[in-house]
């Protein structure tokens, strides 16, 4: 388990802006009527995305939109690890993926860079622009190592490219996520070495197919 | 050719998302070809199919697809029924199904309508895990395609009224448990379920629910399209099929890779992967099926095949299919400690055994990579993890006891070696506090 607890300073309000209530309209339409509390990671993360951070008041909203008691939507705030209880790096939120399939492609290095940049992790930095944090297992291994920085993934990294990301984002840019060393996507390095028979893509593949098979009536 | 598997028998044939992944290109590539045809032949039709395929499931416990579904009650009473697709992958090690949501999210969602008309559900929820933000705008689009299409929705093409939900998670590795993804996807804390009741008695809302990995669901299409035979011709019996498989670690050539069931792991490292980083024979190790099953050595790695029953001979497993290969440079008790930190930071606190086990057993290990530890303490430890193993409500206890088990029955002796070392190194520590604390 992780300890995570709310912040000490608080804003005094909290709104949920247009944009957000349009989303959250887009969310509530999933659920039964009647099971409104189910939308609300995702009306906790539209609020993240709203002020970058999920404070009290918002969690009283919250649990008023919803029809929740506060404490639920507490603790589901304190217990999944992607919501942000103080305020992050306005430009970039970079989250290091420090499990061992990441540990073993050098994620130590980049964890290094980052502190050096930015400071100690889980802090904002001096300047207001970067958080960053050793995060647990992405689920991106074979593109390891590699960080989430905001929403995207930034793949097969070393500190030289990562310390070109973060500079980027400095500047106020946002760098094209994806793999780093001129890898698409998952690919062995070098390119593909399957899937390489261009017959499976010239359409015979939507060709109506007569009878499926195994479709004969049991003898 | 490399590998076993030709590209013709391959079922994700955008795995690396070279061609496009909407609809157009889906269909072009066999995806949504003969839907009609399967659900024309009823729910029974195929249910027996999937059973006769050999499928099991793909997120790492193995059982069989068909057979689950067919625990669903037969007749729909007062209470809907649902299909819940466990996309929540964040097993590390594993990232398969990633691959599969942003490049043929086509196939999760034909493979959706199949296994739910199986079911007879109306609706089914597909719940990602909250970081794979891209691969979710994806399966968002794709649904409304689907439903622009009339492939889904009220009075479909297909004649089975039918709607999916994408829904997300929020950096819970626990959520991947399907009772903790059924809590999380009802707007609580994923904290596991006791069973019974199962999911296919009282699952989602309270109502009978069936919760499939995303492979397994994406498979089912290409199956039925083909031919159960075709699907159980490959592999060994009682593991048949294809299977994508994700390789990490100290390989040259990292990749994820559809593969059949059964091939070697060393073909699949040498001919996938470009070898170990070194040569074969700087191998020290690998985790076969992502990091909740415990290691083998190099010498087991020659005779190793991907499989279910083989993998479980050498007293490891399958799991997801995430191979993670470690050479001889690696601090093995290092990498360990890192998965004990892992489980400790996603134990639910739900369990005294593993709330506190995981933490302990993460603190024993930290100190066992500096070696300042007692000899005496490496059966402690490896007592304590059989005392969290089997006696939590889910398996994550089991699968923090597991790697620590793996480490020692193959390499007590490096972390023996460490001990022995620290002590070496400092003669005279008298009453120097050793505890655990």
């Amino acid at each position: 388990m992780s300890v995570r607890r709310l912040a000490q300073t608080q804003p005094a309000s909290f709104a949920f802006s247009k944009d957000t209530n349009e989303k959250i309209k887009f969310w509530l339409g999933k659920y039964p009527a009647d099971r409104k509390q189910s939308a609300v990671i995702p009306v906790l993360w539209l609020v993240q995305k709203q002020e970058g951070w999920v404070s009290e008041p918002a969690i009283r909203a919250i649990a008023a939109l919803l029809e929740m008691p506060v404490i639920r939507v507490l603790e589901v705030v304190t217990f999944y690890t992607m919501f942000m209880l103080e305020p992050v790096g306005k430009a970039a939120l970079i989250q290091v993926c420090g499990t061992t399939p990441c540990m073993l492609r050098g994620a130590g290095a980049l964890m290094d860079l980052c502190k050096k940049e930015i400071g100690a992790k889980d802090h904002l930095s001096a300047d207001g622009l970067f958080t960053w944090q050793e995060v647990e297992c992405l689920g991106a291994c074979c593109n390891a190592p590699m960080a989430q920085i905001n929403d995207y993934y930034y793949e097969d990294l070393t500190p030289e490219t990562l310390g070109q990301i973060i500079a980027a984002f400095r500047k106020g840019e946002t760098p094209k996520p994806g793999p780093y060393n001129g890898r698409t996507v998952s690919e062995p390095a070098g390119g593909p070495q399957t899937l390489l028979d261009e017959s499976l893509y010239d359409g015979r593949l939507a060709k109506k197919i007569k009878k499926l098979p195994n479709t004969e009536p049991a003898a | 050719m490399v590998g076993i598997l030709e590209d013709k028998d391959r079922i994700f044939l955008n795995l690396y998302g070279l061609r496009g992944a909407d609809l157009e290109s889906a269909k072009k590539r066999g995806c949504w070809n003969a839907t009609k045809d399967m659900l024309d032949m009823g729910r029974d039709w195929v249910i027996n199919q999937t059973k006769a395929s050999g499928l099991r499931g793909r997120g790492g416990a193995g059982f069989s697809t068909g057979l689950k579904w067919s625990f669903m009650p037969k007749e729909v009473k007062d209470r809907p029924h649902y299909l819940v697709v466990n996309a929540d992958e964040s097993e590390p090690g594993t990232c398969k199904d990633r691959e599969i949501m942003r490049h043929d999210p086509h196939l999760l969602i034909e493979g959706c309508l199949i296994a739910s008309f199986a079911m007879q559900a109306h609706a089914a929820y597909i719940y990602l895990r909250g970081e794979y933000v891209r691969e979710r705008e994806v399966m968002e689009q794709a649904v409304k395609e689907a439903y622009a299409a009339k492939l889904i929705g009220k009075d479909n093409v297909h004649g089975w009224d039918f709607d999916v939900y994408i829904h997300h998670g929020a950096g819970a590795y626990i959520c991947g448990e399907e009772t903790a993804l059924l809590e999380s996807l009802e707007g609580k804390k994923g904290q596991p379920r006791l069973k019974p009741p199962f999911p296919a008695g009282a699952g989602l809302y309270g109502c009978p629910t069936t919760v499939n990995n995303v492979e397994s669901i994406a498979v089912v299409g290409t199956i039925l399209r083909r031919g159960s035979d075709w699907f159980a011709g490959m592999g060994r019996p009682n593991n048949t099929g294809t299977k994508l498989m994700c390789i990490s670690g100290h390989v040259n050539k990292p990749c994820n890779v559809e593969e059949v069931m059964s091939i070697p792991l060393k073909q699949l490292l040498e001919e996938h992967c470009g070898g170990v980083i070194g040569g074969w024979k700087n191998l020290k190790a690998v985790i076969p099926g992502g990091s909740s099953v415990p290691m083998i050595t190099a010498e087991q790695c020659e005779t190793a095949l991907m499989d279910f029953d083989s993998l479980r001979e050498l007293k490891s497993g399958l799991g997801t299919a995430a191979v993670i290969v470690m050479d001889k440079s690696t601090d093995l008790v290092k990498a360990i400690a890192r998965l004990s930190y892992f489980y400790k930071h996603e134990s639910c606190g739900q369990c005294t055994p593993c709330r506190e086990g995981t933490g302990w057993m993460w603190r024993v290990m930290e100190r066992m990579v500096r070696g300042e530890a007692e000899m005496k303490e490496i059966d402690l430890l490896l007592d304590v993890t059989t005392q969290v193993e089997g006696h939590t409500i889910c398996a994550l206890g089991d699968a923090a006891a597991w790697p620590i088990q793996g480490l020692f029955r193959h390499f007590r002796g490096e972390v023996e070696e460490r001990i022995t070392n620290y002590r070496a190194g400092r003669p005279h520590v008298q009453g120097a506090s050793l505890a655990a604390e």
